[in-house]
């Protein structure tokens, strides 16, 4: 048969995993064959995906619509379109098969699928059943009847009471009643429950993402009592490490990476974040204040420094820092990111659909979606400090001596107050006297480009890799001009506040000059002559008059040590001639920064940050002495400053005293050993609001109307009274009306268990996805996330009872599932079942799958002992193949390799970066962070044979393995084997698997003795590093079979 | 109630292979696998590893007349005005600002506004008996110019390396949407069972646009580039580690499928069949990857004409083994060649982007040809966008006689695969700056290259996040006038 041929042609090789595969059309129509055809189940989907784009609310193309019963019926312009009772005669039959000379529907787009066609044909041959609009659906009357009933999705779930079920003493909890009235319902039977081994694993890979040890097995085998499953899942959810497996499923959402992407794609400091994550699962941070935190923690009364490092989650856009960036267009990118992943993290709505014209299928208009990309808009991006315990500590300390010191001096100085008035009056500075230079533009080298803000300062953005020479153009109608200033001034989104760019907020100027023309002229330009240089911060090796000398080889630097190097400076010029002309000037100014290899650390420059000039007319300008801050309270009247601002300007006075120079020097001493701490990317407000508009086709270069912030209007509405801010936002998302995001979530959750979501779309529960497969218990999970009922198991069997667990708890959503007679079936699935079920939708068996990648290698890790179960910290750099980073552009990153515990962590630690995710995990199918993903795919390829089979920390696994089940696995091979089979399954192997592993064994005993050299490279990396009482061809016949046996299906495969 | 029999033999096969439909959508769906109603079939699965494949071929919406596709990408943006779009009145005003209203509204990556054209200072010729232009910078290629398509009018909407290489590689500017290379491979498979189906080869630096310029975006992982390593193994892990030789390879690989095959049989889960599969396929991918990366079974002319050393990385090699990839059936082999962003020194980065190139670019036009393959074959060579016609200077970044990045108008080549040949299609303004006639837009040169393959653009599509994706966005036109 020639059919037969083709088809083992056609078998892959590489497969991806059932989930992903459904032909959804055909699970209706075989939901279709058990009963009969429902329009809703069955037919609306076809014609909403099919028809409503010609023939519905927006668009009837010969007057006729198949989005509301009346019409439908009605037909079009040449009449009645469906004949209920018989399919073959209906027009509409013959519209979709184009059929009788007429075009096929529809019209331009593919044409329906044969068992869509003949799903119709049935549904009009069974007399065209139509229910009618509830008012359930917020339907009712002539009116709304024009309208089409409104998407489920977008409707609130409503809890429906448990099903009713005939194998009553199956049922666990409440979950059981749902899948199991519909197992019944097609007439079949549930799976027996595994086998006690194979739950604990399942439960362990699930719960915590580790296997279970030996010890953890024989244990729960072992005890029988009533509660021994139960007792195990409240171990499993109190383990840290449970906060790991389920904080990298949010991480997936959460597009966790630590580089910034792009070209340059370089580090970034946000694990703080992912440690944030972690902890937030293992206390159980109910999900509405989980979801709040991410999203407007900065905006919480007095937020904590843990709600400020929450907000991380918006940060993990990618950002471009490649030479010539227009920041705006990749602020606004990054602003797109965060709309589409708020989007599919907590809505499952594909809002960003809607960028650059109205959704094409779902009620989003764009103009809703610039509303809700409003609530992004106003945002700063500091980086933040995350200091510890132990830095806040020596902070303290350095304060309190540094206070001691200057409590001395101010006791031992009782005509302190009078000097310090007379100081005072002597420091008069007529701020006045400057004005500040608006109209201006700025250039600078290798296409740096700068934001410029409300006073009139710029601040660049994009590349730091090399040095730079700003050049302002600035106009003014000034004449007699006598000096010119440069503020450089501090700034959240500059490092440690600036107002540097370098990597501690440093920043030094090389030189300093200024040519004029007048406005009618502007290529005569004559250099003005610069003279008496004075700053408020001057180091002996780097002097002010450097930046006038015309050397290129003598900077000025800002960097006044480790304490005092992050406030604003000032340095101002006076003209030798009073500049300006009578029609006006134009000042050309350039600020050199060329740096050598001394000043320059790392891949960033200290070039200057935020910056901005001013011009003054008066004699003799000069930098006025004091700091910023120091001014400011001094404008204050001396009887209304606080004690920390007397405190303040005392501890500026005391530095211009000469004979404090001993206690000065002291406390600057104390100062430069002033400690800093790790950032984190976070956000904060803006300071005054941006206008948000809509961009034409979503062209950020056409902006048009102006929006306000808000959501969209087929959702439930914003909170009367409530922020139209992220906060605002946030709790809209929370609020118990929003109708997607406990589905949403509680799907995501099923997912993680189940392979496939009871939604199969998890990112997009719009008009265009599936129907759930168990509508009734998706609802009732949903309501039971928000307002739970159901206690959480006790002894024995589960009734529900009161009280309740928390609002929003994600550990609720997990007892009911995991505690459920539906998980803890059996996943083998008889051919019969295979055949009734073949995409085990119904849930009949558990689903095997193979664990998702991270598992993968933790798994080898902790079968091989070499796991280390250390919690959080920076990213870690495991053995990564040589050549991998040559990828990348530029410079391969740095990529050191411990040597001790962090080089084997737990997969979720190891540095992600962007345009080179780590190789062995990317080809198991983790996502690359690039955007969120809430659905991982999970393929099967060569590639995955040939990391386990030899990627190097896989063989370091099978080595040490090996040396393992030597120590531990008793006297005997067989014994061995036995411990070691049980170490990467969790099971006993049976008789054929135990003789055909001792049969490899054998041989590779036979191949090895004799040959020492091969048995060397075998049996470990280092040899010299095998304790001397194992033989070494022993170990490396060993390390084959533990090759092996890391490489079986089971070993990553939850059972 | 009677099924109808038609679906019933659909939901046989669903039970069998659970996956094939999918797999085999595109156009496969006729192939009926109503023969897998057996029993056995299980058995039938685990036995058929001889002869199972990677990514079974598919057949594309209607015979095309390309099976393959090598794409030279040439990163960084080559200059097209030193190499094919010659401007004699750019001499005219060199050195003279660029007129302000073309202009106007652009924000440049690098130059200022204001800067002054820059003539190329190469010299141009005609070649071939269709007269292709070409500079002098070019020594080999002007040998092939009867079998090159040269698309002078190519419009991009990126200017920044990143962002353009993907949206060149993806139709995108935003990360995330699968690659050409993807799409393809997704729509036609592969016909090879021991190699990739998706080839990815680099010289020079590495790409702005990093692993997204080959990557899967939403499609199935399998449809990812397998990037080729420059030396070592070219496949990440292919050798078996120090002291194991393939016969233990074997041995433990025959324990490895016995042991699976029998939980195969204990729990029917077909996934565990195609775990089979792929470590036979790895084993098998251990021997085919370095008999293909040995070179040195290539004769002396060959070598010589691509000026490839075996051994050595190179372009000229790695066009070498961009046909060798496709003669064993590679669906889509794609180089990178990152060397190309000259703002400054254009003449002598150009001169020596060139020199690395030309040779083997022009060989591997000839030698497909001489081999029959370049019928079927499309060759595509080009870079993210173009150059500016205005000078790049700039004594500060030590920057002098270079040009900026350039999206409004630049210069592509493609070659075979049902390409028409021996033309020259689309022009630019007197100064190069703007198209001025025939623009072809990337979506425009995905749409056509798809159309070569068999394929409809606007209908090779998948569905995620409710909407149906495709390589052309909701763009692109097929270009006719550069068809056969």
């Amino acid at each position: 048969m020639a059919k037969k041929i083709k088809l083992a042609f056609c078998l892959a090789a590489v497969s991806i995993s059932g989930a992903l595969l459904l032909n959804k059309t055909l699970l209706s129509t075989m939901a279709a064959q058990a009963k009969t055809v429902d329009y809703r189940r069955d037919i609306q989907p076809i014609f909403e995906r099919n028809c409503y784009h010609c023939h519905g609310r927006k668009k009837a193309s010969s007057q006729l619509r198949l989005d509301t019963k009346a019409r439908a019926m009605k037909g079009g312009i040449s009449g009645a379109v469906i004949l209920p009772g018989k399919g073959r005669e209906s027009r509409l039959m013959h519209r979709i098969l184009g059929e009788d000379g007429e075009q096929r529907m529809p019209l331009g787009g593919e044409s329906l699928k044969s068992e869509q066609i003949e799903l119709i044909r049935k549904w009009i041959d069974e007399g065209a059943e139509w229910p009618e609009e509830t008012p359930e659906n917020g339907k009712t009357g002539e009116r709304e009847a024009e309208d089409p009933p409104k998407h489920w999705a977008f409707v609130a779930p409503v809890r429906a009471p448990l099903p009713e079920v005939k194998k009553r003493d199956w049922v666990r909890t409440p979950v059981d009643n749902f899948i199991l009235a519909e197992i019944e319902k097609n007439g079949l039977t549930p799976s027996p429950e595994a086998a006690k081994e194979t739950l604990i694993r399942r439960l362990s890979l699930d719960l915590t993402g580790l296997p279970p040890t030996i010890k953890e097995i024989d244990e729960f085998v072992a005890d029988s009592s009533p509660d021994a499953y139960e007792n195990l899942v409240e171990r499993l959810l109190a383990s840290p490490h449970y906060g790991e497996r389920w904080g990298r499923w949010w991480l997936d959402a959460a597009r966790y990476a630590d580089t910034n992407g792009f070209e340059k794609d370089l580090p970034r400091s946000i694990w703080p974040y992912r440690d944030w994550v972690i902890k937030a699962f293992n206390r159980d941070l109910p999900f509405d204040r989980f979801t709040i935190e991410q999203l407007a923690g900065d905006l919480l009364p007095n937020p904590t420094l843990d709600q400020l490092i929450a907000t991380g989650f918006l940060r993990n856009s990618m950002r471009n820092e490649e030479g010539g960036v227009d920041p705006e267009q990749f602020r606004v990118e990054g602003l797109i990111d965060r709309v589409d992943a708020i989007g599919k993290a907590f809505l499952g709505l594909t809002v960003n659909c809607a960028q650059c014209h109205n959704h094409k299928f779902d009620p989003i208009a764009q103009k809703e979606y610039y509303q809700f990309y409003a609530f992004l808009n106003n945002d700063d991006e500091p980086e933040i400090e995350v200091p510890d315990e132990e830095l806040l500590k020596k902070r303290r300390e350095i304060l309190s001596k540094s206070e001691a010191i200057e409590s001395e001096l101010i006791v031992k100085t009782p005509d302190l107050a009078n000097r310090m008035a007379a100081w005072e009056e002597q420091m008069r500075y007529d701020e006045r006297q400057w004005t500040v230079l608006d109209d201006a533009t700025i250039y600078a080298s290798f296409g740096v480009k700068f934001d410029k803000l409300e006073d009139g300062s710029f601040i660049p953005k994009g590349d730091n890799s090399t040095s730079n020479n700003y050049k302002i153009t600035a106009r003014t109608k000034l004449t007699n001009i006598t000096g010119f200033r440069i503020e450089f001034m501090v700034d959240q989104t500059l490092p440690r506040n600036g107002p540097g760019r370098g990597t501690n907020g440093s920043f030094y100027v090389t030189e300093f000059s200024v040519d004029a023309a007048p406005m009618d002229q502007p290529a005569a330009t004559a250099k003005i002559a610069l003279t008496n240089p004075t700053t408020d911060f001057e180091r002996p090796d780097f002097p002010v008059k450097n930046v006038i000398d015309g050397n290129l080889k003598t900077h000025w630097s800002s960097d006044a040590g480790a304490g005092r190097r992050n406030q604003d400076r000032k340095m101002v010029f006076a003209t030798q001639q009073p500049t300006g002309y009578s029609n006006g000037t134009i000042l050309n100014f350039q600020i050199a920064q060329k740096f050598d290899d001394v000043i320059k650390i790392g891949n960033v420059i200290p070039n200057i940050g935020r910056f901005r000039l001013s011009v003054t007319t008066a004699e003799n300008p000069q930098a006025d002495p004091l700091p910023t801050t120091v001014r400011r309270i001094l404008a204050i009247d001396r009887e209304k400053r606080t004690k920390q601002q007397q405190r303040e300007v005392f501890s500026f006075y005391r530095t211009t005293v000469k004979e404090w120079s001993e206690a000065n020097a002291r406390i600057d001493g104390l100062m430069m050993n002033w400690p800093f701490g790790v950032t984190t990317l976070a956000l904060s407000t803006h300071l005054t609001p941006r206008q948000t508009r809509i961009f034409k086709r979503g062209d950020w270069k056409r902006p048009g109307d102006a929006v306000q912030p808000g959501t969209p209007a087929v959702l439930h509405p914003f909170p009367s009274g409530a922020p139209r801010n992220r906060l605002g936002l946030a709790g809209w998302i929370v609020d118990k009306n929003n109708p997607l995001t406990s589905r949403v979530i509680v799907n995501r959750v099923w997912q993680q268990y189940f392979g496939t979501g009871l939604v199969t779309t998890p990112e997009d529960f719009g008009s265009r996805c599936d129907r759930p497969s168990n509508a009734e218990l998706l609802d009732w999970l949903a309501n039971e996330f928000m307002l739970p009922t159901w206690k959480e198991p006790g002894k024995g069997r589960v009734e529900a009872q009161d009280p309740p667990s928390a609002s929003w708890s994600l550990k609720h959503i997990h007892r009911l599932i995991v505690n459920s007679a539906v998980y803890r079936q059996s996943s083998s699935a008889p051919p019969k079942l295979q055949e009734a079920d073949p995409t085990n939708r119904l849930l009949a068996h558990a689903p095997r799958l193979r664990v998702d990648a991270e598992i993968i290698r933790d798994i080898a890790l902790g079968a091989s002992g070499l796991l280390s179960h250390k919690i959080g910290g920076p990213p870690v750099f495991p053995p990564i193949p040589d050549g991998v980073l040559n990828l990348s552009y530029g410079q391969p990153m740095k990529w050191e390799t411990p040597k001790d515990e962090d080089r084997y962590r737990r997969a979720l630690y190891t540095f992600w970066k962007r345009s080179i995710p780590y190789p062995s995990l990317l080809v198991f199918d983790a996502p690359n962070a690039d955007f969120s993903c809430t659905r991982r795919i999970r393929s099967n390829t060569p590639l995955q044979a040939l990391t386990t089979l030899n990627d190097q920390l896989f063989i370091e696994a099978a080595q040490a393995l090996a040396l393992r089940v030597f120590k531990e696995g008793g006297a005997g091979d067989r014994d061995k084997m036995i411990y070691a089979f049980r170490l990467c399954t969790g099971r006993r192997p049976d008789t054929f698997e135990l003789q055909q592993l001792l049969g490899l064994l054998q041989d590779q005993q036979r191949y090895f003795s004799g040959r020492t050299a091969a048995a060397v490279y075998v049996s470990s990396a280092d040899p010299n590093k095998l304790p001397e009482d194992v033989d070494l061809h022993q170990v490396a016949s060993w390390t084959m079979v533990a090759r092996v046996l890391l490489n079986m299906d089971e070993t990553f495969t939850k059972e | 109630m009677k099924k109808p029999e038609e679906l019933q033999s659909e939901i046989k096969k669903l039970v069998t292979r659970r996956w094939f439909f999918k797999e085999c959508s595109v156009g496969l769906g006729s192939i009926a696998l109503a023969s897998m109603l057996n029993d056995s079939v299980v058995a039938q699965i685990a036995g058929q590893t001889a002869t199972t494949r990677p990514l079974a071929p598919k057949k594309p919406h209607f015979p095309g007349k390309a099976k393959r596709v090598i794409y030279l990408f040439q990163a960084g943006a080559p200059s097209q005005l030193d190499l094919f779009d010659y401007k004699p009145e750019l001499v005219k005003y060199n050195g003279k600002p660029v007129p302000q209203d073309l202009v106007k509204g652009i924000n440049y990556a690098f130059i200022k506004p204001d800067a002054g054209l820059y003539a190329s200072e190469f010299k141009f010729a005609k070649h071939g008996k269709s007269g292709a232009e070409m500079s002098d910078a070019l020594k080999y290629l002007p040998e092939v110019a009867d079998d090159l398509t040269i698309i002078r009018s190519m419009i991009t909407d990126a200017i920044n390396h990143a962002p353009g290489q993907i949206f060149m590689n993806t139709g995108s500017v935003q990360f995330g949407r699968p690659s050409m290379g993807a799409w393809v491979t997704y729509g036609l498979g592969c016909e090879t069972q021991d190699l990739p189906a998706f080839v990815v080869l680099s010289s020079a630096g590495g790409t702005s646009g990093g692993a997204g310029n080959w990557g899967c975006g939403f499609l199935p992982t399998i449809y990812q580039g397998v990037p080729f390593r420059r030396t070592g193994d070219p496949i990440l892990s292919l050798s078996n580690p120090r002291g194991i030789t393939r016969e233990m390879q074997r041995q433990s690989l025959d324990t490895l499928k016995a042991i699976n095959e029998h939980h195969l049989e204990l729990t029917g889960d077909q996934e565990i069949a195609t775990r089979i599969n792929s470590f036979e396929m790895a084993y098998r991918m251990q021997e085919s990857a370095p008999e293909l990366m040995d070179l040195s079974k290539e004769s002396p002319k060959t070598l010589e004409m691509y000026g490839a050393t075996p051994g050595k990385a190179s372009y000229a090699n790695n066009c070498l083994l961009a046909r060798r990839l496709i003669e064993r059936g590679v669906r889509f082999v794609q180089l990178f060649h990152e060397a190309w962003d000259h703002h400054s020194e254009v003449v002598k980065g150009v001169k020596t982007q060139c020199q690395n190139t030309d040779q083997a670019t022009a060989a591997l036009i000839k030698d497909l040809k001489q081999r029959g393959l370049l019928e079927d074959t499309i060759v595509i060579w080009g870079g993210e966008f173009g150059r500016t016609p205005m000078v790049e200077s700039d004594p500060d970044a030590n920057r002098s006689m270079g040009r900026d990045h350039h999206n409004k108008a630049f210069t592509m080549f493609v070659a075979g695969g049902g390409f028409k040949p021996g033309i020259t299609v689309g022009e630019t303004d007197e100064l190069g700056f703007n198209i001025a006639k025939d623009p072809v837009h990337v979506h425009d040169l995905h749409a056509t290259v798809l159309h070569l393959l068999g394929f409809d653009h606007t209908k090779l599509t998948y569905r995620f996040q409710g909407r149906d994706f495709r390589l052309t966005d909701v763009h692109g036109i097929l270009i006719e006038n550069l068809l056969a």
